[in-house]
């Protein structure tokens, strides 16, 4: 399923006109990742949680040739599943 | 402070000027639909902020951390998800 499949099912689900799934949708994602881009922790109850694990910078080597290559600090999401949907996955 | 589901609520509020149990029923909806669909087993891939993948897990031999004891893992299926390039560069800059 891809966004708009996202905003058509929220539509008809929510019984909304397509425009306001729309702004829902992007609200929704927007939030998040605007968070996330502050540093802050996402927790969606029964949905997942997200926090920003920092990395150092470290000397890493480019599997195909071996070629070692410095490997700048960087930021990254860390996702994890709530424990509803979790289950509901694995059911 | 960690951003919740209260916090969102409130600005879908604002930005469509709707009541606030309106928005928060939308809120619901629209996570019950993505549940709904990783639950099926499907991808829910949003665009400019990542994808969430089911991955179907086979049986392994795992050990219990604590006692040491062999186990088997049974197969499962867990989720996965894989940040998009736009939101990398995002919380980056």
């Amino acid at each position: 399923m891809n966004k708009l499949e996202l905003i058509s099912a929220l539509k008809n689900e929510a019984n909304i006109s397509k425009s306001e799934a729309a702004k829902v949708v992007q609200i929704f994602f927007d939030s998040m990742a605007d968070a996330m881009s502050k540093g802050e922790r996402v927790e969606i109850r029964g949905l997942c949680s997200f926090f920003v694990k920092k990395y150092k910078s470290y000397v890493g080597r480019n599997p195909k040739t071996g070629d070692k290559v410095i490997i700048s600090p960087k930021k990254l999401p860390f996702f994890k599943s709530g424990k509803e949907l979790k289950d509901r996955v694995d059911s | 402070m960690a951003l919740t589901k209260a916090q969102i609520v409130e600005t879908v509020q604002k930005e469509i000027g709707l009541p606030k149990k309106s928005s928060t029923e939308l809120i619901e909806d629209l996570l019950e639909i993505i549940k709904r669909t990783l639950e099926a087993g499907e991808d829910v891939l949003i665009s400019g902020f990542g994808k969430f993948c089911v991955k179907q897990k086979r049986a392994r031999r795992g050990r219990n951390p604590a006692t040491g004891d062999d186990l088997m893992l049974s197969p499962r299926r867990v989720l996965t998800f894989k940040c998009s390039g736009k939101l990398r560069k995002r919380i980056n800059s």
